[in-house]
């Protein structure tokens, strides 16, 4: 049998917001060994039904395929993409980069922040904490620069996503 | 994620107050609820006491939850409704997981009501409490916990839509006992759109076209049937026979999918898989059109996947999306109802130029011919009076002795070599008349599927082939046979092993039989008749037949303990891990040896 490489995929799904929804969801890839890497969950219509879910996941194309017929399976699940196989799209995660350091490396790490345009949201006298918005791999690489210059601590929010021009998740 | 039921559309009208309780046995009724098999408790007492005022729903005390669960399922298979189950709150609800699961894996249409703590109690690990929609979370299709009254009746109607839609499954609402004791507005089932139109698709007509054409271009063609036939409803069935007629194509079918196309027709080559017939296990193999209807390509039936019918072009219609594709990758997947889609298939067959290869076809059933002369369920019965009877005896002549008789007849079974045998000589000429436990395999569903069965078609014939240690697992059901008269007929292969298991051990792991003599059995004798029970027993060949029919002609319920022969092992064998001409055979036919890999033990 060949050997399918592996990738990773965003997959964006509309959800019924009811209890156990993300529950189900979360089970699904836990139940049947698919891999989460980040998970972004809200409501996003104006009454607070339907919530949209952005997983970022990583397997075969089979593999991909399979979950996505498998969520498409739930009940309170509408509509599922996988933006990755779709064509173009935006995806941004956030993070908060907490650096403690002082001397020539805070110096540094200010510098850093400045050519990343990420904002220092809290400063102390000993401290920064970093907030940065764009793609996985932009934040990978500032998180990757800050290492050696103080960094303690990282949170993330996972990615939001959608399609570029103007198609939405509705229509495909 | 708060509120529930969100997006169950509800449609205005006006609307009636009433308790809680009534207002599920009214959505119930509206249903076309007929029976319940359930076990009361103090968080279901309101709707106990509202099944009490009223006499539209019957409702069967089970003596054990989980025998509930299984008796509902034979309901729905025998009769093609909604089984319909009732639990308490905590072990209750934790006694029917194992029932929902199997209703899961043999996609068998149910609703499951359990009663919960009331919500202000819920998350406080009150008396009973279990957090029963997390636990069947994964056992169900959907599950429901009612938090808001006005939320109740849309619920119950949105289940039964979701049991029965699609590929059906089993849905379980979990209901608060404020909710079924407080006032609650009834809805009509008219009022409510389920989600389920989200997920209803049309055939794609050009698929249907292209798969036909892969068809007519078939030399050595085989049809693999499932329980999706089944699930369809008696129409496909009745679609699959024409199709066959028309095509002369040979068709073998799945453990659960037995019935859906007569098992005395010519052209049907028996059960393919790890225990199917020579015949199906090497046309699978060696054909070169498969095509799958309402099956699931599961390891009991691929076997080794390499190694799974390599040459075929392989079209597999299936109404679940994630079917397709997901062991084996399919030349044509086509999506909807199997029914539907066998119907199209026929007016494309038609259609489409002449079949031009009846020649090879013919010699393709020549071929076919060849392996079913080897006659593999071919067993040595010693002839003497007095002689052992081996259980293949015992199953065939169950089977034969029960046609005699002429009548309907429903077969459930135990889990084990009993129940492979009975799906080898059992010949099923309509579908839903089979019940067994196919995807969990389950001990302890024979048992209380035969209540359901009996319960369903109180005039019918009702057997229940069992194996010595499945049948103890719900053995408690003899008591709800007991209460409700119910004459069905337990045939007990008694080998004194958990037999199965015993061949594997045997086969796989030296014949170290660690743990699996039955040992310590009960009179089953004297177990039926402290159950108002009838209890027979029989040792020797010669009382084979006489006893058999003893149980057949009795009015009432009746248990008989067949003495077999302990050390038979249930061929052919595909062993775990070996592809479908590596086939065991028994000793009667020419060994064909297949080496057990490693991965095949681990494959279980
Ligand atoms: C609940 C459950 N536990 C364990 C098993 C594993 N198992 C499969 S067959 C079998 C033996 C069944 O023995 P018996 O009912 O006597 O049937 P036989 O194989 O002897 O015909 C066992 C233990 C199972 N299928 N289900
Ligand atoms: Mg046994």
């Amino acid at each position: 049998m060949q050997v399918e490489v592996s990738g990773s995929a965003v997959i964006s799904l509309l959800v019924d917001n009811e209890s156990g929804a993300l529950a189900r969801i979360v089970e699904l890839f836990s139940g049947r060994g698919y891999n989460i890497q980040s998970l972004t969950v809200a409501p996003v219509d104006e009454h607070g039904h339907t919530s949209r879910v952005n997983i970022v996941t990583t397997g075969t194309q089979s593999s991909i395929w399979q979950v996505k017929t498998q969520l498409e399976r739930l009940v309170p699940v509408s509509r599922v993409v996988n933006l990755t196989a779709e064509g173009p799209y935006v995806a941004r995660e956030m993070a908060l980069v907490k650096v403690v350091s002082s001397g020539e490396p805070r110096t540094e790490a200010l510098r850093i922040a400045q050519a990343f345009r990420a904002r220092a949201v809290d400063t102390t006298a000993s401290s920064f904490v970093f907030e940065l918005t764009g793609s996985t791999d932009k934040l990978d690489s500032f998180i990757e620069l800050m290492r050696p210059l103080g960094l303690v601590e990282v949170s993330r929010t996972g990615v939001a996503s959608i399609c570029r021009g103007p198609q939405t998740i509705q229509n495909f | 994620m708060t509120s529930m039921t969100g997006s169950t559309t509800l449609n205005a009208q006006t609307t009636t107050t009433l308790p809680g309780a009534e207002v599920l046995l009214r959505a119930l009724v509206e249903q076309g609820v007929e029976v319940i098999f359930g076990y009361p408790g103090g968080a279901v007492l309101p709707i106990y006491d509202a099944l009490f005022k009223q006499d539209h729903i019957r409702h069967v005390l089970v003596r054990h939850e989980q025998a509930a669960v299984h008796a509902a399922e034979a309901y729905a298979r025998s009769t093609g409704k909604v089984g319909v189950v009732l639990v308490t709150s905590g072990p209750g609800a934790t006694n029917a997981v194992t029932g929902l699961l199997d209703a899961m894996m043999d996609s068998i249409p149910l609703v499951c009501l359990s009663g919960q703590v009331p919500t202000p109690l819920i998350g406080n690990d009150a008396f009973q409490e279990a957090d029963t929609t997390g636990i069947t979370r994964p056992v169900t299709k959907y599950n429901y916990l009612v938090r808001k009254p006005e939320d109740l009746a849309p619920a119950v109607h949105e289940a039964f839509a979701i049991a029965r839609s699609g590929r059906p499954g089993p849905v379980l609402i979990d209901l608060p006992k404020n909710i079924t004791v407080g006032d609650a507005p009834y809805v009509d089932a008219g009022a409510v759109t389920p989600r389920t139109i989200r997920m209803t698709t049309q055939p794609d007509r050009a698929a249907i076209a292209r798969a036909v054409a892969a068809m007519k271009a078939g030399k050595r063609p085989l049809f693999y049937t499932g329980g999706g036939v089944i699930n369809s409803g008696p129409q496909a069935s009745e679609n699959l026979r024409r199709l066959v007629a028309l095509t002369g194509f040979p068709v073998t079918s799945t453990l659960m999918g037995l019935g859906a196309f007569p098992g005395t027709d010519e052209r049907f080559l028996g059960m393919l898989g790890m225990h199917g017939t020579y015949e199906a296990n090497l046309a699978t193999h060696d054909c070169d059109v498969l095509i799958a209807l309402g099956s699931r390509f599961d390891d009991r039936v691929t076997g080794r996947l390499d190694a799974f019918s390599p040459g075929s072009f392989k079209i597999h219609v299936d109404i679940d999306p994630s079917q397709i594709n997901k062991i084996v990758h399919v030349n044509e997947g086509i999506v909807g109802d199997v029914g539907e889609i066998i119907a199209m298939m026929i007016e494309e067959w038609e259609k489409q130029p002449a079949y031009a290869h009846k020649a090879e076809l013919e010699a393709w059933w020549a071929k076919i011919e060849g392996w079913r002369a080897l006659d593999c369920l071919r067993f040595g019965q010693d002839q003497a009076p007095d002689a052992v009877i081996k259980p293949q005896q015992a199953i065939q002549r169950i089977y034969e002795l029960a046609r005699q008789t002429g009548r309907d007849t429903y077969v459930s079974t135990e889990v084990g070599q009993h129940q492979m045998w009975a799906a080898q000589f059992f010949r099923f000429d309509q579908p839903n008349r089979w019940l067994t436990s196919g995807g969990l395999g389950t001990m302890g569903y024979g048992l209380p599927a035969a209540v359901g069965a009996q319960i369903a078609h109180p005039d019918a014939l009702v057997l229940d082939v069992a194996g010595e240690a499945s049948t103890l697992m719900n053995i408690q059901e003899l008591g709800t046979i007991a209460q409700y008269r119910l004459p069905v007929k337990i045939f007990i292969i008694n080998n004194h092993y958990m037999g199965m298991v015993r061949q594997w051990q045997e086969l796989l792991h030296g014949s170290r039989y660690s743990e699996s003599y039955s040992d310590a059995l009960p009179d089953f004798v004297k177990l039926a008749e402290s159950f108002h029970a009838t209890g027979l027993r029989v040792t020797r060949l010669d009382q084979l037949d006489a006893t058999i029919r003893q149980a057949l002609e009795h009015n009432g319920p009746v248990i008989v303990d067949i003495c077999v022969a302990e050390g038979e092992n249930c061929f052919p064998m595909i062993p775990s891990g070996a592809a479908h001409n590596q086939m065991i055979l028994g000793p009667e036919q020419e060994a064909v040896s297949a080496t057990i890999s490693k991965e095949g033990q681990m494959l279980v």
